[in-house]
C-alpha cells in the first residue's frame, strides 16, 4: 500500500497551526503524516524558515507534501524551506492557494484516500474563488 | 436503435445502484460527516453520487469540496446512486454509515487529546 501525501500546516500563530492540526486529526484521522509550526519562539506571532523545515521532514512522505499557509511571509517562507529541501525532495512540495483550515482539512481528506499530491493540491485550491 | 426495447435489462456492468436513506444525526451532513461520507465513498472504485432529491442535482460523493459545501439538515433524505463493479457494496456502506448518524457522536468523547 502506498503512503499518503503528507500535510503542513504553516501559520504566523502557534494556536492557529495547531488548532487547524488537530482539527485534522479529529476529523479526518491519522493516516496522513502531518506537521505544523507557527509563531516565533518568545511567543508572538511569525514563521520562520527553520520550523517549516522541520514540519516537512515530520510531515514527509514519499508521496509528496501539501503546505497551507495563512499570509504573507508564511507563503514566502515556505517557499524559501522548499528551496533549501535537497532536490530530490523539492518537486514533491507544494504551497497550496487555499484557506489554511479549510484548505487543511480538505488537503487532509483527499489524501487519506491516497490521492496524489496534484489531487490534493486540486481539491485545497478548489476552495478559492479563481 | 430500432431493436432497443424500453424493457431490456441494463447491463449488469453499468447497473445503478440507488438507495436512499434519511438523516437522523442531530447536525446532519454538516462539516465532520462529510468528511467521513468523502472518506468511505473513496474506499469504493464505483463512480457514487448524491442528492436531495432523485432528480438531483447530482453531488459526487468522492470531491471533499463539492460534498462540504452540500447542505443538508436532519430530516431530509439524502439520495444515493452508485454505478460500477462495486457500486451495491459501496451503497450499502454508506446507507450503513448515514443510518448509524455517521459514527461521529459517539467517538467525540473517546478520542483522545493531541499534544
Amino acid at each position: 500500500m502506498s503512503e499518503n501525501v503528507g500535510i503542513v500546516i504553516v501559520s504566523h500563530s502557534a494556536d492557529v497551526a495547531r488548532g487547524t492540526a488537530l482539527m485534522v486529526e479529529q476529523m479526518v484521522g491519522r493516516e496522513v503524516p502531518l506537521g505544523w509550526c507557527g509563531g516565533d519562539p518568545g511567543g508572538g506571532l511569525g514563521t520562520s524558515v527553520e520550523a517549516i523545515m522541520a514540519a516537512i521532514e515530520r510531515a514527509w512522505s514519499d508521496a509528496g507534501v501539501a503546505i497551507l499557509v495563512d499570509l504573507g511571509g508564511a507563503e514566502t517562507n515556505s517557499e524559501m524551506a522548499i528551496e533549501m529541501l535537497e532536490s530530490s525532495r523539492r518537486e514533491k512540495v507544494v504551497v497550496c492557494e487555499a484557506p489554511v483550515v479549510e484548505g487543511a482539512v480538505m488537503a487532509a481528506t483527499e489524501a487519506s484516500g491516497g490521492a496524489t499530491l496534484d489531487a490534493v493540491r486540486r481539491t485545497a485550491e478548489e476552495l478559492s474563488p479563481t | 436503435m430500432s431493436s432497443f426495447s424500453p424493457y431490456d435489462p441494463v447491463p449488469k456492468t453499468n447497473a445503478m445502484h440507488t438507495g436512499s436513506v434519511l438523516l437522523t444525526n442531530n447536525v446532519g451532513l454538516h462539516a465532520r460527516p462529510s468528511v467521513k461520507l468523502t472518506q468511505l465513498a473513496k474506499r469504493f472504485g464505483a463512480h457514487i453520487e448524491f442528492a436531495l432529491a432523485t432528480t438531483g442535482p447530482w453531488v459526487d460523493a468522492k470531491s471533499p469540496v463539492k460534498v462540504m459545501r452540500f447542505k443538508a439538515a436532519k430530516g431530509e433524505t439524502l439520495h444515493f446512486r452508485a454505478s460500477g463493479a462495486d457500486a451495491a457494496e459501496a451503497l450499502a456502506a454508506i446507507v450503513a454509515l448515514v443510518e448509524g448518524g455517521f459514527a461521529v457522536e459517539a467517538e467525540e468523547s473517546s478520542r483522545p487529546s493531541q499534544g
